[in-house]
């Protein structure tokens, strides 16, 4: 059975021109990018190039910018910490509702040692709150740190603006960019963002590798303490065929976000999934501001129904997709994002999200059109809910 | 991705007994669409024998839930109501192979669906909603009793937070009540252990008079006076006031010359650990 992958926001397969890059650094190329002979200098080009294309990609004014991390994960805990220890005094953060764990979790933690965090709320079409952010901005306001687009409803949100706010007000602001490099073109040099962090296995580079963009005169202290590896700025003999890797997709990604025919193909074939489904599927409804989202992602709920039962039957198609239900996680609620758009519980545990990458197909697209009705169906035939509605 | 069985993804692609009868015996249901999982159970019941003879099941909810639901129906026609009470959890678990442990809560609602439906045959067919029986509800997020959790911790041996929340949902939401449930998991395991004094639940100290020299007497019959009986002697309890307890060294123990020795080093020292740290002990 071939393979329907509509699940690009979890991860994306390594690019073969990826994976040939990578290659030379295993096995022949393996000198550490610090010692002092010619073995230690390739791994040192090397890893600057990527460097340069990373810096491309997002629009870094310099290479310098851009700390190679392990995963995003390290990147928003780095810019989170650094935040905090680099201005001591201040005890306040801002962030939204609807932020990936690796942001909130940490936060948690400084609320829990005595910060004080304000988490910004979004409307039903998952829209950030202006307003509620406006007022939450304080003189003593450390860090702001706000998602570029959302990984469930790929909903976008106007981080030059909210950026422009925080710096404003004094204040560093730091946003997971994770889910829109590739999708739109980037150019944090012309915004106020202050800090940036990235995934690469989230645009065809390996897991196991992401980067952290610092503009230069921020104020920063290292999370990974250790040598002085990328300026002292993150401890640890540098990932090099895995930096290389990511430098190579970054190039790609670049190719991808700044070219408008490729983003509107995307955009055109998920759109035809979604209004597919909408039309065919009563009492279905997307999730998310259809107006501000990255071209590839769309979620949608299907009432009455259970998310996880439905992917399983997906599965005997070859379709993966992805839901914010509570079965599909370790957690046992639906998706916080889901639930601070105030999406109803009878559509929150039944939201699906499909993610298309470039390559995907128009018979890919028309598959799930075909076949998730009937899904629906059953699992409604089933369900003590769906007599409710009647 | 679970690791579910072939059983599990058979009954989920299969649903056995999916619908509801008409006029039925017995209906129970249990959860709801805010919790994620609901199960709606109706049987058709023989009035002389009691036996099971129909039942057909409605759930909303993940794979395992309706594999749940489905194996359950199996398992419980032909039976007796009787036979088909004593039906744990574990039991539906293992008929579907095994389950993942944070999806163990699918087999729960099962079980507890079966009990809301003989609850209901008992009450002569009309629909009974699972209810928790006790009024102590821990967490609040997914409505789950203390008895809930102290049932389920004793039916399947838990012992960590993170298994009381896969078993029964309970803190899986937002944690709130973890400490609450950590606090149940310290005392139900700790009643398992069979213990020698009675762990005190009330505060020595907030006891009646009464209480008290009950108490006493437990710890002086069963850790003290064996031991002064070895050596010829024993302790009688004169009065008690306040935190105050007076004894009377008796047999050999009344003219022992390391009788005060025994009194505050032993029978104070033992008081002291059953009781209260603060309790002093007194000759009379």
């Amino acid at each position: 059975m071939k393979l329907i992958y509509l699940d690009n926001n979890a991860t994306t397969p390594v690019a073969g021109a990826v994976f040939e890059a990578m290659k030379p650094y295993f096995v022949e190329k393996y000198g550490n990018a610090s010692s002092m002979y010619p073995l230690a200098a390739e791994s040192h080009h090397a890893m600057e190039a990527a460097r340069k294309q990373v810096a491309d990609l997002i629009g870094a004014a310099y290479p310098d910018e851009i700390i190679f991390t392990s995963c995003a994960t390290e990147s928003d805990n780095t810019a989170i910490f650094s935040a905090v220890r680099s201005f001591p005094t201040k005890k306040h953060i801002i962030t939204s509702a609807v932020e990936h764990p690796a942001i909130l979790h940490p936060l948690r933690y400084l609320k829990e040692h005595g910060y004080q965090i304000d988490y910004i709320g979004v409307d039903k079409q998952g829209r950030f709150n202006m307003s509620q952010y406006k007022e939450a901005l304080r003189k003593d306001t450390a860090l702001v740190s706000v998602m570029w687009g959302n990984n469930e409803t790929g909903t976008v949100f106007p981080i030059a603006e909210i950026a422009r706010l925080a710096k404003a007000h004094g204040a560093l602001f730091h946003t997971d960019a994770v889910q829109v490099i590739g999708k739109m073109p980037l150019d944090v040099k012309n915004t106020a963002i202050d800090m940036l962090s990235l995934s690469g296995h989230k645009f065809n580079a390996p897991k196991g590798v992401g980067a952290l963009y610092v503009r230069r005169g921020t104020r920063f202290t290292e999370f990974m303490m250790g040598g002085h590896q990328e300026k002292a700025r993150r401890g640890g003999t540098e990932n090099i065929p895995y930096i290389v890797g990511l430098g190579k997709a970054a190039e790609l990604a670049k190719a991808r976000a700044d070219n408008k025919d490729t983003l509107a193909k995307m955009a055109a074939l998920r759109d035809r999934l979604q209004e597919g489904l909408l039309s065919k599927i009563p009492d279905s409804k997307l999730n998310g501001d259809p107006d501000h989202r990255v071209p590839n992602t769309v979620n949608i709920s299907f009432g009455y129904v259970e998310g996880e039962a439905i992917l399983m039957h997906l599965n005997e198609y070859g379709i993966c997709a992805s839901s914010g239900s509570a079965c599909t996680s370790g957690s046992l609620e639906p998706s916080h994002v889901m639930r601070a758009m105030g999406v109803d519980f009878q559509f929150a545990h039944g939201s699906v999200r499909f993610s298309l990458s470039e390559d995907t197909t128009q018979a890919e697209i028309d598959k799930v059109i075909e076949v998730l009705p009937g899904i629906i169906e059953n699992l409604r035939k089933i369900s003590p809910f769906s007599r409710l509605k009647k | 991705m679970w690791d579910y069985t072939d059983k599990v993804m058979d009954h989920f692609r299969h649903p056995r007994n999916v619908g509801v009868i008409e006029n039925a015996d017995a209906t129970g249901q249990v959860g709801s669409l805010v919790c994620g999982d609901a199960l709606k159970l109706t049987l058709k019941i023989n009035k002389e024998t009691e036996v099971i003879e129909d039942a057909k099941f409605e759930t909303f909810g993940c794979a395992s839930a309706i594999a749940s639901s489905s194996v359950l129906t199996e398992m419980i026609k032909g039976k007796t109501l009787a036979q088909a009470a004593k039906i744990t959890n574990q039991d539906i678990a293992d008929e579907l192979g095994s389950l993942p442990a944070e999806k163990m809560h699918c087999s729960v609602m099962g079980m507890e669906a079966l009990e809301a439906a003989v609850q209901s045959y008992r009450q002569g067919g009309k629909p009974v909603v699972f209810e928790q029986e006790s009024e102590k509800i821990v967490c609040h997020c997914f409505n789950v009793s203390e008895e809930a959790i102290i049932k389920a911790i004793r039916t399947n041996h838990l012992t960590t937070v993170e298994e009381v929340t896969f078993y029964t949902k309970a803190g899986g939401a937002c944690g709130k009540c973890k400490g609450e449930i950590q606090k149940i998991l310290d005392k139900v395991n700790a009643c398992e252990v069979p213990a020698t004094a009675s762990s005190p639940e009330k505060k020595f100290a907030d006891l009646t008079i009464v209480e008290k020299i009950k108490r006493i007497e437990k710890v002086l019959e069963e850790d003290i006076r064996p031991q002064l009986n070895m050596d010829g002697g024993s302790v009688e309890l004169v009065d008690v006031e306040g935190m105050t307890i007076k004894v009377r060294l008796k047999g050999m123990c009344s003219g022992c010359l390391a009788a005060d020795a025994t009194l505050k080093g032993f029978i104070e020292r033992v008081l002291k650990e059953k009781l209260d740290p603060a309790v002093i002990v007194e000759k009379a």
